[in-house]
């Protein structure tokens, strides 16, 4: 059996290690010096919880992490917290985005709490996007914390069993502390700073943003050596694939942070099959990425092409044939099924007839 | 894009929170909208800020030193009230030089003199993932981005690397305080406890 998963219960948290932030899974792959893989799932507009279990299921065996995004882009979804409480439940390792445009301090340290009670090891600090990108541009910008300060606060909360205000907790949130990056967007030379920065206030991993320009992130990850920051943190390249030509124009003219060089687009629009070449794109760009010194994992962010991860993953072979976990059923659980199994061909055992028996009829 | 629209729409298309969509439900939309605040149209005085950033950290530094040796002054005749009328100074001074806006902790000294307060996400630590390729702001996009300016005025300033400093979530109850005197008032204070242990 795989050492990622509790030899009691699938889904409950890892026994702790010594060194480790957190009982999860993702942490365990990344500081065994494994290739790590995450993917991000696709928030529901829905209150159904079939919905998020679905989206789940594509990524079962395939994944290391799954991130649940809070409202990306503003837009409004099923929040972070409410995923991740799914989730959990089934056993699977979120990582829970927290994003500070919609909650302040307040909010934001409850919700740490929460989570981590909830079983959540990894948590993911951002600023987020600004709400006139969103489906609401009406509303109310937080950014009562940045991401910096966020990342701090939910440090000292776990190693100082700390609130911001200093007032004490009495179970600290064992959570394994993510950030994100964008070397893709000016100031260039002030972003390696910028991630060492991250690691100050307490990252331990790091995403980064779509990646589709190779040399530009190698510059990168070069002055990210010379500062010798790839040591100190956990660094998992962002890739997915381009549904389309036409998508790749749209995003990158649309979404701020994401930088699609035109030779993308140029590849693109030369396929005959688009979508297949995009997902190949992907493929290369992550055999690409994998080599580059420093690099300790992928995210695959498959926007509305959950499906692809799983070939995504499998055909650029970053697993090396590791298998992680997938949602198994327990033994106990068979159990439970083949008793229900007698209760339905009716032979059902009235306790209270068993009873008047035993009584009357000792013998 | 700019060429294919007329000249009218153009200028709906300024400012931001969704112009476009609200344009299009017949809606009067006010031009220079803005989801965090009223956007401004000229950012020179504050671009001059930064541009002279090695030449106001040099005055910052003399101008605190004058305001500590006032210290007595102020201390006569109360902090508290003094307050108002210095507030009152500061906030014109450097509202006209760096568009600031009163948060009460003033941090330009780590930013290369461009106001993080500007930032419409009021990001204290760095530039976020959302900036413009050409260095413009992702929700003002005639703004350029607060921390691009903040990058470029650090490297001229004889401190610029106060910049990798990790800030405090700002205070929101110490706005629209002056931060000159918040200032003042703890270097002397500092002062004193050093004179007091040397003294012990």
């Amino acid at each position: 059996m795989s050492p990622d998963i509790n030899p009691f219960d699938p889904g409950a948290p890892l026994e702790p290690l010594p060194g480790h932030s957190s009982r999860g899974r993702l942490e365990r792959v990344l500081r065994r010096g494994e290739f790590a893989v995450t993917a991000e799932l696709n928030p529901p507009d829905s209150a159904n919880p079939q919905d998020v279990y679905e989206r789940a299921a594509v990524f079962d065996g395939w994944v290391d992490g799954i991130n649940a995004v809070d409202a990306s882009g503003a837009n409004c979804h099923m929040s972070s917290v409410g995923i991740c409480a799914l989730l959990t439940r089934m056993g699977y390792a979120p990582i829970m985005q927290i994003a500070c445009r919609d909650k302040n301090r307040i909010a934001i340290q409850g919700d740490v709490l929460g989570a981590s009670a909830m079983g959540v090891q990894n948590i993911m600090c951002l600023t987020g996007d600004g709400v006139q990108a969103g489906d609401q541009p009406g509303a109310k910008p937080v950014f009562d914390l940045d991401c910096m300060s966020l990342l701090e606060t939910v440090r000292i909360m776990r190693d100082n069993s700390k609130f911001l205000s200093g007032r004490k907790l009495t179970t600290p949130p064992q959570v394994f502390l993510g950030a994100a990056i964008n070397p893709f967007a000016p100031p260039y030379d002030f972003r390696p700073y910028r991630l060492a920065k991250k690691i100050e206030a307490g990252a331990q991993f790091v995403q980064s943003q779509y990646c589709f320009d190779v040399p530009m992130f190698r510059e990168y990850m070069k002055k990210v050596r010379d500062l010798g920051l790839h040591e100190k943190c956990y660094i998992l390249v962002g890739v997915g694939p381009m549904a389309s030509a036409k998508t790749a124009r749209w995003i990158r003219s649309n979404v701020p942070g994401i930088h699609i060089p035109d030779s993308v687009i140029t590849r693109l629009e030369g396929a005959q099959d688009q979508k297949k070449e995009g997902k190949q794109l992907c493929i290369d760009i992550i055999n690409e990425v994998k080599e580059i010194e420093g690099v300790s994992g992928i995210h695959v962010m498959a926007y509305r092409q959950e499906e692809y991860v799983a070939e995504i993953v499998h055909e650029s072979g970053v697993l090396k044939g590791r298998r992680p976990w997938k949602h198994e059923t327990l033994p106990e659980d068979a159990l439970v099924a083949e008793r229900l199994e007698h209760i339905r061909e009716g032979k059902e055992e009235n306790q209270q007839e068993m009873a008047e028996a035993a009584a009357h009829h000792p013998h | 894009m700019a060429d294919a629209k007329p000249a009218g729409e153009q200028k709906i298309m300024k400012g931001n929170a969704a112009p476009g969509a609200k344009a299009a439900t017949g809606a009067y939309t006010p031009t220079g909208v803005s989801p965090s605040r009223r956007s401004r149209h000229k950012y020179t005085v504050r671009l001059w800020a930064v541009r002279n950033s090695r030449f106001l950290e040099w005055f910052y530094n003399r101008f605190a030193d004058v305001f500590l040796l006032l210290h007595p002054l102020w201390n006569a005749i109360g902090y508290g009230r003094v307050e108002r009328p210095v507030t009152f100074v500061e906030r014109h001074v450097k509202g006209f030089l760096f568009d600031c806006r009163m948060c009460g902790q003033c941090a330009l000294s780590s930013t290369g003199m461009s106001c993080p307060m500007n930032c419409p996400k009021q990001l204290r630590n760095g530039p976020c993932g959302g900036v413009r390729a050409n260095g413009n702001c992702e929700v003002e996009p005639d703004m350029p981005c607060v921390w691009v300016q903040a990058w470029k005025g650090s490297q001229n300033m004889e401190k610029g690397n106060a910049i990798m400093n990790v800030q405090k979530p700002v205070n929101q109850s110490l706005r629209e305080t002056s931060s000159w005197l918040r200032v003042t008032a703890e270097a002397a204070a500092q002062r004193e406890a050093a004179s007091k242990e040397g003294q012990a």
